[in-house]
């Protein structure tokens, strides 16, 4: 704690482009992307030398599509997190949105704007209900978000015991088609990527839920609205898991039980958000760094397969690497933060 | 306004005070429990009969000791998301262990999970203190790391079987009718309410409440909080035993133990973030969870419709709880920095102002 106390000699001219590149280097979002460029380097390395390939067209393919839906739940995820609140409800909420899509859409294109609406509908007012329990009833996001995703899980399995309705044919292309390498779903995850890049930097909405997850009291006694905030924070959420489980939907071609929880969305887009750099009590973080964890995880994942390492001990090392990834953030943030 | 008010009634509201400082925040889910025992007594007269009580506060023992554990943990500003995967663990372990060696003493194999469990918590504590890594992600990390090792490691189905002896402790009695399970917890419930009233248990809620504060007055902040991982772990793995010795090898044994275990304590009335909260209120908040699934399961609510009902419970017993007791301190901490809230002047508690301010 002494660090905090001394007096920082004044910055030489010469100096200070190194201090902004450090300082830029020490951005978590710039960070995660260098880390998702040499995991993919070493990645390519190690596969190179067990004699595969990794940077084939279709691995490439492989790996985009990996990221869209794991991507789409940790932008929402990330949404709420920099708000200073939390989703624990995402899994089954993609769960039971791939369900709604496929029993609406019933395997008709006529049907297809319905199907879309009603999970984007279902998922409004799922993420209003969370967003009004944890301001108005003033419970703790955690325990607020884990009822509704056990409420969600019960009303699941009372109703569904399997696989269920039919996706129209039309949508499936979302699932499937590609633009040259790269697939139409990816576009879709640039898109709301975009989208909530913009929300957050350029808008107002995007200043207070800032200022509310970096400490609501002070954003209150400024002025934000910091209830109506966080509500609209989980309402985004709960669209961008909307989304994903449409793109789900599209894959499997079907409504599964088990799409969102097989997968456990909800630690992994905590995880992956985390992973960007954005902290877990709010106010700090951002929509490319949760990008880069997704992608850091997604070539994780292709590279674990491609040398087939057994899936548990794949579990093993994603846990080891997310541990060891955070830790190299807490340190560098904590020599920034005293010296700052 | 309280110029106004006569003597007499500042002296009763005095009174009133004090019980409810020393019930504390726990104060709704004793009511919560007593709520549930009586709907559990309208419903299923024989339940308060001696032997089926004490089979009850059996089934509930492992919550318990993980809410124990995982209060200890909270209170001082972190999580543990990782118990639930020691108990899987723990139960898989012992499995193997008795494949290896069939003959081995019970307590010896008990001892050695419990070490073990301490072990993975120390692991926990140091990785979350000193790398400062927010502990919602080390014990995360730390879960896929034990179901997939365990799970790598069994290949996918554990096998073997458990010895009588090894599962008395879970199973059997004492004396022909106290269950060992009864025992243990006992034992834990009071061996943690005295650690709580120890030196040791004062640093750790000062070091939740604020532990910037804590260090400054010379609080091994760390320290306290490595210990409070271990001790959660080790906890974990004691329940391992019971849940192994009661249910036998599965490899599901301990999956979702470590969401019931953090709402057992904040139903418990203790205040994520750290800093608030009795460790009798984290223990109660277990047996009214338990009592919930008892009361559910005897009113005959279909099993999948469970979850639905108590997750509508508990987000209304959180909601009555944070209405009457607590402001919006602070929703979710990862541990390093104290609650936005704790510098709220308006925060401190007291009856003083009964004509009622606006409360939002």
């Amino acid at each position: 704690m002494t660090a905090t106390t001394e007096t920082r000699p004044l910055p030489a001219p010469a100096k200070e482009t190194a201090a902004r590149w450090r300082r830029q280097l020490s951005d978590p979002a710039v960070g995660i992307w260098l880390a998702a460029l040499g995991v993919t380097l070493l990645g390519w390395l190690v596969v190179a030398l067990d004699g595969g390939e990794f940077l084939t067209q279709p691995n490439i393919t492989g790996i985009l599509q990996n990221c869209v839906a794991l991507g789409l739940i940790a932008l929402g995820q990330t949404m709420v997190i920099l708000t200073g609140s939390l989703d624990l409800s995402v899994a089954f909420l993609a769960s039971l949105g791939t369900l709604v899509a496929a029993d609406t859409m019933a395997g008709e294109d006529a049907n297809l704007v319905v199907g879309v609406l009603a999970v984007l509908a279902l998922c409004t007012a799922v993420g209003l209900a969370n967003g009004l329990i944890v301001t108005k009833l003033k419970v703790n996001a955690f325990i607020a978000t884990l009822g509704v995703a056990l409420i969600l899980r019960g009303w699941i399995e009372d109703n569904y015991t399997g696989p269920s309705g039919a996706v129209s044919p039309s949508f499936q292309r979302l699932g499937y088609d590609r633009i040259g390498p790269i697939p139409v779903s990816v576009f879709l995850l640039a898109a709301v990527a975009l989208a909530l890049w913009f929300v957050c930097r350029r808008t107002r909405l995007g200043h207070h839920m800032f200022a509310t997850g970096g400490d609501e009291h002070a954003a209150r006694l400024s002025g934000v609205r910091t209830e109506r905030t966080v509500v609209i924070a989980h309402v985004l959420c709960a669209l961008c898991v909307g989304i994903a489980a449409l793109f789900l939907t599209a894959r499997f071609g079907a409504g599964s039980p088990w799409a969102g929880t097989e997968a456990s969305y909800d630690l992994e887009s905590i995880a992956a958000v985390v992973l960007g750099g954005t902290i877990l009590a709010g106010g700090r973080g951002g929509v490319v760094g949760t990008l880069g964890g997704v992608v850091v995880l997604a070539v994780l994942d292709s590279v674990f397969n491609q040398l087939a390492v057994d899936p548990f001990f794949k579990n093993v090392l994603r846990g080891v690497v997310i541990i060891a990834a955070v830790a190299v953030y807490a340190r560098r943030r904590r020599s920034t933060r005293r010296s700052a | 306004m309280s110029t106004v008010t006569a003597t007499p009634v500042r002296a009763t509201e005095g009174r009133r005070s004090r019980l409810t400082q020393a019930l504390g925040t726990a104060l709704p889910v004793y009511a919560l429990l007593l709520l549930l025992f009586g709907a559990l007594a309208i419903t299923d007269p024989g339940f308060f009969e001696a032997d089926r009580f004490l089979a009850f506060v059996r089934r509930a023992a492992p919550l318990v000791l993980l809410a124990a554990g995982q209060y200890l943990v909270i209170v001082s500003g972190h999580f543990d998301l990782s118990v639930g995967a020691i108990v899987t663990a723990g139960v898989v372990v012992a499995a193997e262990i008795y494949q290896d060696f069939p003959g081995a003493h019970w307590l010896v194999v008990t001892l050695a999970l419990v070490a073990a469990g301490g072990l993975v918590g120390l692991v926990n504590g140091l990785v979350s203190t000193v790398l400062r890594v927010p502990s919602f992600i080390t014990t995360l990390g730390m879960m896929l790391i034990l179901q997939g090792g365990v799970f790598y490691w069994t290949g996918g189905s554990p096998t073997g079987s458990l010895p009588e002896e090894f599962r008395a402790m879970g199973r059997n009695d004492v004396f022909g009718w106290l269950p060992w399970a009864v025992l243990v917890c006992a034992a834990a419930g009071v061996g943690v309410a005295l650690l709580m009233r120890s030196r040791f248990g004062r640093t750790l809620i000062a070091t939740g409440d604020s532990d910037r504060t804590a260090e400054l007055s010379g609080v091994s902040v760390h320290r306290v909080r490595v210990i409070a991982f271990v001790l959660s772990g080790a906890a974990a793995a004691l329940a391992a035993v019971l849940v192994g010795g009661y249910s036998g090898i599965s490899a599901q044994a301990g999956s979702g133990m470590e969401f019931e275990a953090i709402t057992a304590v904040v139903l418990g009335g203790v205040l994520l973030g750290g800093g608030r909260g009795s460790v009798l209120g984290a223990m109660a908040g277990a047996f009214a969870l338990t009592a919930l699934f008892t009361l559910l399961n005897l009113r005959g609510v279909s099993g999948a419709l469970e979850p639905t009902v108590q997750g509508v419970i508990v987000i209304a017993a959180v909601a009555v709880g944070a209405a009457n007791w607590s402001r919006p301190r602070a929703r979710l901490l990862t541990g390093n920095r104290p609650p936005p809230g704790s510098a709220d002047p308006t925060h401190a508690p007291g009856p003083t102002d009964s004509t009622g301010g606006p409360t939002a």
